[in-house]
């Protein structure tokens, strides 16, 4: 939108186009230094074991094959089971889908009245939420498993859950009242006097409208629990464990030869869904993040 | 359909009384103004009334019916908000039947219902739009519709018309005093505008720092504001209010006003108030409208209500059906209405005819009206 500003009113000078091609240069320097990783461990991935040991780390493979991803997902021993991580991706899915959809629909309910139905102290309620987002993890880690073993959740899925729900909520409840301040308080008031109650309200009217701010919210969500390793490796164990923990016990997990191949398909497998949700609901993502900020 | 009563409202937030005792009664079928410079409180007493916020102490009656702590939903209003306050994810079918869905009339009444408000827009062409693609005017109409659809007994306005141009605010503004001469539904309206005031009004509530100031009908406050701030907030231009004092001379009670050429005139003080004894040799504020100053013709020789004051002009503002001129009288600038043949340039002198007999005096001290 801002084109107009750039288009050719000017008369470009050669200064200009310097500048301009050393802003050019600048951002394929960074997009080449960002890709290169990635393409490495893609190109890894679809090596066999001996172009590995024979080839170099940036060579293209001699020798074009799956077998080191049909390993990483069914075959692949991590400590001692050879399964794959295909057990501990469905781990991170079940995880993970129930813990974004509960955290973000309960910090829309939070959102909700922290600003449309104000309380006396809510104002207190909510910066005390707020605090949620600056309490480090790990300080959490000793009284959450004493919790979680006081209702007998250590070490099981739904524990795993409930941690992430909680920990989420400081977050989605800070998006989602953030955008609904931005939604007139008359709007409220006229399907109070309509004859709509607290929930008619929220789910005939809020809701609605709430869709950039629930994309911003799942997009953060789903990255920062299926990303997750601390929470995982400690509130979890074995069979239980989600992706990441596993793609660490994968890469840790030695016999014999060092199958970089399938680490490395391995810990693709284990970014896809985040980088999935990324490329599917990226521009809702930014103009959500944004929406509010500007006024009209 | 119904009477309003509001009985000794008062309304606090923390400390501060944003409301001090209220008391309003209006017949049912009344169109009730609610006028006042911004933060007076009557947008708080219309919330009241609606029943969005909670009253501190006091009686609001709808009809026969205390509706003091009773919800908005249950006190049978309808309410029209300045944003309009549509509901941005529904269109405008739904806008209009949201209210009676949520109250569970049934479909085939709503659909009948929507019909009759929209035909009575004449927004039929418009139902199936979101509120996003409709211009201001037709969000307004959708808003009013919105409140007609349900048939309350009672319809608020919180400034409806302060979001639209000048032009389709005047429009409006008769569609919204045409439908209430259609309708007769008793209607409480908020505005800081004093020109809506006076033409939608049957009562005007003029409020100041939460307070009325003065209750009444248009005509009524504007030929007899009872202090000077309702002289001067209702009639544009507003009031002139020039300062004099009362002395006797040729055994009378008179005021003097000088232009400033040091050419006088002398007005009986019994007209302008009935027992001006008490007020012999004190300071008084003599309020007169600008169209009670306009240009002496010999026809008024006669009329012993308007007296001669020759002044020179400062400065003329044509405004088309009249021209304004503006002069010194008791070293007080004054606006008069003049005609426009009569019109002179600035610098020139006018002989000014000044018609006492709706002027008004005040105490300079209480700035309230002396009679």
């Amino acid at each position: 939108m801002n084109d107009e500003y750039i288009t050719d009113n000017y008369q470009k000078t050669p200064a200009m186009l310097f500048f301009r091609a050393a802003v050019y240069a600048v951002l394929i320097m960074a997009a080449i230094y960002f890709l290169i990783p990635l393409v490495i461990m893609v190109l890894t991935s679809v090596k066999t074991i001996n172009d590995i040991r024979t080839g170099n780390l940036i060579s293209f493979p001699r020798q074009f094959s799956l077998e080191a991803w049909r390993s990483a997902w069914d075959t692949a021993c991590i400590g001692v089971t050879c399964n794959g991580i295909k057990g501990y991706f469905w781990n991170s899915v079940k995880i993970t889908v129930p813990a974004v959809l509960l955290s973000t629909i309960i910090g829309a309910a939070n959102g909700y009245v922290f600003s449309k139905w104000k309380f006396r102290g809510s104002e207190i309620f909510f910066s005390a939420l707020l605090l949620g987002c600056f309490i480090p993890f790990q300080i959490i880690l000793l009284p959450m498993a004493k919790m979680l073993g006081a209702i007998g959740l250590a070490q099981s899925l739904p524990g795993l859950i409930l941690v992430h729900i909680i920990y989420g909520l400081a977050f989605t409840t800070l998006f989602f009242r953030n955008f609904y301040v931005t939604i007139p308080q008359e709007l409220v008031k006229a399907a109070k006097i309509d004859g709509a109650g607290f929930f008619r309200i929220f789910f005939k009217i809020m809701l609605p409208v709430s869709i950039p701010i629930f994309v911003v919210c799942i997009i953060w969500q789903t990255t920062q629990i299926w990303n997750d390793f601390l929470f995982g490796v400690v509130f979890s164990s074995g069979e239980t464990q989600p992706v990441t923990v596993a793609l660490n016990n994968l890469v840790n997990t030695s016999t014999g030869v060092k199958k970089y191949n399938v680490d490395m398909a391995a810990a693709i497998i284990a970014a896809l869904p985040t980088m999935a949700v990324y490329i599917i609901a990226g521009k809702y993502f930014l103009r959500g993040l944004t929406a509010g900020s500007v006024k009209g | 359909m119904a009477s309003l009563n509001i009985e000794n409202v008062k309304k606090r937030f923390g400390s501060v009384e944003v409301l001090k005792d209220i008391s309003i009664d209006i017949a049912h079928g009344e169109f009730l103004v609610l006028v006042g410079p911004s933060g007076c409180g009557k947008s708080t007493l219309l919330n009241l009334i609606a029943g969005l916020e909670t009253i501190s102490s006091g009686v609001i009656k709808i009809g026969d019916r205390d509706v003091t702590h009773i919800a908005p939903k249950d006190r049978d209003i309808a309410m029209v908000f300045q944003s309009y306050a549509l509901y941005p994810n529904m269109n405008v079918r739904k806008n209009i039947s949201f209210g009676l869905e949520t109250r569970k009339v049934p479909k085939v009444q709503i659909e009948k219902q929507v019909k009759k408000v929209a035909s009575m827009l004449q927004i039929e062409g418009l139902l199936d739009r979101k509120p996003a693609q409709l211009s201001g005017g037709q969000r307004q109409r959708v808003a009013m519709g919105r409140a007609l659809a349900r048939e309350p007994s009672i319809f608020l306005f919180d400034e409806p018309l302060s979001n639209l141009d000048a032009k389709l605010r005047v429009e409006m503004r008769m569609e919204i005093k045409l439908l209430h001469q259609k309708v007769g539904t008793t209607i409480v309206y908020v505005t800081h505008d004093q020109i809506e005031a006076m033409t939608l009004a049957d009562r005007i509530a003029i409020m100041k720092d939460g307070v009325i100031e003065q209750f009444g009908g248009p005509k009524e406050i504007y030929e007899n504001p009872a202090t000077m701030f309702v002289a001067g907030f209702i009639g544009s231009p507003s009031m002139n209010f020039i300062p004099c004092k009362i002395i006797e001379r040729k055994g009378e009670l008179q005021i003097p006003l000088f232009a400033q050429n040091n050419k006088k005139c002398f007005i009986p003080a019994k007209g302008v108030c009935p027992s001006p004894e008490k007020w012999k040799g004190r300071e008084v504020v003599l309020g007169i409208r600008p169209e009670q100053i306009s240009a002496f013709s010999s026809t008024e020789q006669g009329n012993h209500s308007v007296f001669k004051l020759k002044c020179q002009v400062q400065l003329t503002e044509p405004t088309g059906p009249d021209t304004l001129i503006f002069t010194q009288i008791n070293n007080r600038k004054v606006t008069c209405r003049i005609h426009p043949d009569k019109a002179v340039s600035p610098q020139k002198s006018i002989d000014l005819g000044i018609d006492m007999s709706k002027a008004v005096l005040f105490d300079p001290e209480t700035q309230k009206r002396v009679y």
